[in-house]
This record gives C-alpha cells, structure tokens and sequence, in this order.
C-alpha cells in the first residue's frame, strides 16, 4: 500500500476552501445592511425585500413548471428511446445513438438559435409552451444515456426469467426492468431537472415577452446592478439545493441499511 | 402409465446463416431425468430455449402434455427453467423471487408463505426468506433458483448447466441433491450439460448432441457400452477407435487389419472387405505376454500414470497409434519399454461406423 501523505487532508480542504470561497463571500454579503461592499452590520432586511418581491415569486414559480413539465416528459421519451434502442438491432445503430447525444455537446447558443428559428417557422407563440418544447428537448439525453448505459448492464436473463414464471412482456417490464433502470431514470432526471432550472442562453431565446424563469430574472436584476436581494436569493437556492443532496444522500444510506 | 410429457418434431433453427438445430425428434415420458450432452456451441442450450418458449423454432413442433405450445410465448407454457446463471431478480429477496410466480397465478398471501417456506425446506435453507440475492453464495444462488422453479409445480423442469459455476465438491454434492429432489417430486427434468460426469451419474436417458443434432439417445449404460457413432463414443469417457479392414468372416464375428495388427470384431453381417471403425473403452483392454480371443496386436508401453487412484497406461501400436488402458496390470511387471500383446473381449467392443 502507498503511503498516505500526512498533508492530504490540508490540500483537499485547502481545494474545497478555494471552490467555495466566492459561494462565501455571497452568502456573508445577503446579510449586510449596505447596499455596497462595505460591511457596516448584520441584518435581514435583503430577505424580507426578497420574500415580498412579486416578480421574483412568479418567476421561482415559472422555473418550475417549466423544470417540472420538461424533466417528467423527458423521462419519459428518453426512457422510451432507450429502452427500444436496447432491444433493436439495425445498420446504423451506432451512428444514431451517437446522434441522440449531440444536443449535450452543441454549443447552447446555437441550440437557442435554432429553437428560435424553427419556431419562428412554425409559427408558435412565443412563451411556456415553447419553452417547455426546448427543455425538453435539451433534457432528453442526460436520461437516455443514464438509462442506457444502465440497461446494457441488466441481464436479458431477468426477464426471460419472469416470462418463464408466467409474466406477460408488459408485466416483466413493470417488476423487472422498471425496478433495475429506476436509479438511472432518477439521476438521470435530476441531471436534467438541474439543467432546465439554471438555463439562460435556450431560454432567453425562446422565452415570450411575459414569461420569465428564474435565471432570465437574475439576469434582467444585474443589468441595474448587484443589490445584495439576489445575494440573499442565491443564499435561499443554495441551501435548497444542499438540503436536497443531504436528503438524497440520507436516503441512499437508509437504503442500504435496509438491504443488509 | 408412462404418458409423452414432451413430444419435439423435426425442430430446426438458424440464427442468419449458422444452421444451431438440423432437426431433432424426441419423446420424453413422464417422471424421467434427460440429459442433453454436448460440448459448447452444439445447440443445446438453443434446444432449451426453444422448449421454454424463449426462442422460436424455424420449422417443427414442441408439445407438452399433448398440446401442441409451438405458438404459444413462455408465459404460457407449464415449463420452468433454472438458468445458467440462476437469474435471481437483484431488487428481491428470496421469498419475492420464490413468490414471484405464485404471485402471478393469484394465489392468496397465506397458500404462497406455504408454498415458499416449503421450497425453501426442499433445497435445504430454511430461513433465509429475508435475504438479497447478493448476500448468497454460489451454492445458495442455486438452490433459490431451483426453489424458484419448482414452487410452481411445473410438468417439465428445464435446467441450463446449473451447476457449472460451482466448485468440483459442491457439484457432487449437488448432482446427488438434484437426483434426490427429482425422486421425491417426480417432475420431468431436462438437463443441459457438457460434463460427462454428471449425464451418466444423474440421468435416465442421455441424448448426445453434436453439431445440432442427437447422435445418441439411450440410457447412460448404452450411451457407454454401445456408442452408436464415433462422436458418441469419443465424448465420453476414455475411448480407443480403432479403423479396420474386414479380412474373413463367419457367421458372428471377424478377423479385421488394419496397420497396428489383426483384431477380432463380433456384430451381425459383417463381409470380408467391409470397413468398421470400433471403439473400446480403456478399462476393457488388456495387455500379457501372451495374446487372447484370436488378436494379434503388439505394441510397447509408453508411460504409466496415476489419475484419480486408476493406473493409465498408453501403448504405442506398430501404426503408431497410442492405445489408452485403465487398470490392467501392476506397473511393476511390465515398466514402460517393454512390448506385451494387447487384446480385449470382442462383445466389447462396439462397432461405430460401417457394419449393421
């Protein structure tokens, strides 16, 4: 066994000091009573602004639906996709799964541009509609991939041995298939839930002129400058967000436990 | 009483161009133990599935207790199977996976606990309802998936190499559990192996499968004794083929040469110029000074070894073909050097290719 170095454990944390610092410096600012960089006391007015702010309200209540709708259709669809990209067998197989991965890699910008546009062509109203669509869209293969690389690992054997024991295919998938591929559904739809939440570019592009999420509205507040309200709402969605992981984390560890 | 539990008709399938079943017939009755033999890649575990319903036949038909099921998915046929590598479901424990098929049928919450604690007493782990498939050893994999097959009172029991994965005592040990279960519950079972071993210490009747079709069928003492063809005859055991000439004939048997010598072989109609490939098994054989049963076969003893508490001894022919021998004589009186006349009781010897 190699040896550990004794330092190991300053350099991680002196790592994880680096990478927070700036999440540090907000969440110390949403509770300075200046409006500007100098500290002159401790308060919880910047909360209170946040709270009673109507817009802001809306807008953490657009995000999700729009979160919500996008990520639940593209677990649906990408599951699909996957699952019958699993069981087919065709020439250009390959070529198409590749295919279905290219959103992810495209620059978000041009994606924007092209929803844009090619709803501009139809002719859509521009608003939650066609931002859902995009979501949805740009969210279907952080499932599909999840899911199908999970179905590649399950053994065909599972299911010929619940039809074996008289299950119909639509009964084997629901007790067997579907249980195995869950965890990969789920992460893969909180990856998508996640990037559907924080998007700017896509949805800038196709947001109507009423419609605003969450980010489009953090956005439009820094044009007239940082008031430490989006500090506060920064803090608010981080520890959001943390309590999610820690839930997340709490539960996988019960699991285990439970299965042992 | 015996009734066709399974009847199989010209079954053959082709997976693109790789012909796997060039049309297999069989009868099994009820209550009997098969065994399908063969080495990997012969298209025995293609038959298999094509029984369970999991794979459809190209042409021909399977019936189970009369009725023909070659339409029909597995879901709907009185057939179980232990897979290969058991296919315990990972996200149930025992009792669900065992449950698993009585559950389908409707069966009520009390009749399944019965049920499932039954079986789990037949393979020996009571108890262990509570466990997950991954907090198993190979052994206990195994007897769950046995567990799991037969809770549901099946007419043909389907067992792909279940032992295969296990270690050399444990498969004894479990061909001896199997054979006993299969006594007790007197469900048909059909048996996929390669281990010789096992076909003739468990089974019934043994079918020979080589390149997608039987070569044999017949019980383990026939399958031995009287190998039908060449295949069937090197597949099992320890075998010598020997390929002669007739050269004279009377009514029973026949003087027949070939390079390594002259040897008598018995069978019916046999004619002077016929060709007969024989095969004799090692422990039939014997070699002494002085030849027996009208042979003239010499050669010189090439080792002697030990395997598993038997002398083999390998003779050197004057064809240079090598004889195989099982436990004739002390090493002591014929060291490895000396030549010594080799001979064996014609009945048995069994003619494998040409003769009738």
């Amino acid at each position: 066994m190699k040896k550990r170095s004794k330092f190991a454990p300053i350099f991680v944390a002196l790592i994880l000091f680096l990478m927070y610092l700036p999440i540090l410096v907000v969440i110390v600012y949403s509770f300075n009573e200046s409006k500007y960089s100098n500290w002159t006391g401790f308060t919880f007015d910047w909360y209170d602004k946040l709270f009673s702010n109507k817009a802001i309200g809306a807008s953490v209540i657009n995000s999700l639906k729009v979160g919500v709708t996008s990520c639940l259709l593209s677990i649906v669809i990408g599951t699909a996709g996957a699952i019958g990209m699993n069981k087919s067998k065709f020439k250009f197989k390959s070529m198409l799964e590749n295919l279905s991965l290219v959103p992810i890699m495209i620059p978000e910008i041009i994606l924007g541009m092209a929803y844009l546009a090619f709803f501009t062509f139809l002719d859509i109203e521009l608003g939650f509609t066609t931002l859902i669509i995009s979501h949805t869209m740009f969210c279907i293969p952080y499932v599909f991939i999840n899911v199908q690389s999970r179905l590649v690992g399950i053994d065909p054997h599972f299911v010929e041995a619940a039809r074996d024991m008289g299950a119909s295919p639509v009964r084997a998938f629901f007790d067997i298939t579907l249980p195995l591929i869950s965890p990969a559904i789920i992460s893969g739809a909180l990856l998508a839930f996640a990037m559907s939440i924080d998007d700017v570019v896509i949805s800038y592009f196709v947001t109507g002129a009423t419609t605003n999420t969450l980010p489009l509205k953090v956005f439009s507040m820094l044009k007239t400058g940082v008031t430490p309200e989006i500090n506060a709402l920064c803090t608010v969605m981080l520890v959001i967000v943390w309590t999610a992981i820690g839930l997340g984390l709490a539960l996988k560890r019960v699991r285990n436990l439970q299965s042992k | 009483m015996s009734e066709t539990i399974l009847s199989l008709r010209n079954i053959t399938k082709s997976f693109g161009d790789n012909k796997v079943i060039k049309g297999i017939d069989m009868d099994i009755d009820a209550g009997e133990f098969i065994t399908i033999l063969g080495p990997s890649g012969c298209g025995k575990t293609t038959m298999l599935r094509i029984i369970a319903g999991l794979e459809n036949p190209d042409s021909g038909s399977v019936s189970i207790s009369g009725q023909d099921v070659t339409a029909l998915p597995p879901e709907k046929r009185n057939v179980n199977t232990v897979f290969q590598n058991y296919a315990l479901f990972p996200h149930m424990n025992v009792y669900k996976n065992i449950a698993y098929g009585l559950k389908l049928r409707g069966l009520k919450k009390d009749e399944i606990d019965k049920k499932v604690k039954e079986a789990l007493e037949l393979v020996q782990l009571p108890g262990y309802e509570k466990r997950m498939p991954d907090q198993l050893s190979g052994g206990q994999r195994q007897r769950v998936a046995i567990a799991r097959a037969i809770v549901n009172d099946p007419a043909l029991l389907l067992l792909d190499e279940p032992l295969g994965a296990l270690d050399l005592k444990l498969r004894r040990q479990m061909q001896v559990e199997l054979k006993n279960l299969q006594n007790r519950l007197g469900i048909t079972f059909i048996y996929i192996t390669h281990d010789q071993e096992e076909a003739l210490n468990m089974s019934s009747r043994i079918a020979v499968m080589n390149g997608g079709v039987f070569e044999q069928v017949g019980s383990p003492d026939d399958i031995y004794e009287r190998p039908k063809t060449r295949f069937a005859a090197s597949f099992i055991g320890d075998a010598n083929i020997i390929d002669a000439k007739i050269v004279s004939a009377d009514k029973e048997c026949a003087i027949a040469s070939f390079a390594g010598g002259s040897i008598r072989v018995c069978g019916s109609s046999l004619k002077a110029g016929d060709s007969v490939a024989l095969s004799v098994r090692a422990e039939r054989i014997s070699y002494s000074d002085k030849s027996e049963n009208g042979f003239d076969l010499e050669g010189v003893i090439e080792r002697h070894s030990y395997i598993g508490g038997v002398l083999k001894t390998a003779i050197k022919l004057k064809n240079d073909q090598e004889l195989t021998i099982t436990g004739s004589n002390p090493t002591a009186s014929y060291p490895v050097g000396s030549a010594v006349k080799v001979y064996w009781d014609p009945q048995f010897a069994a003619i494998v290719e040409g003769g009738a």
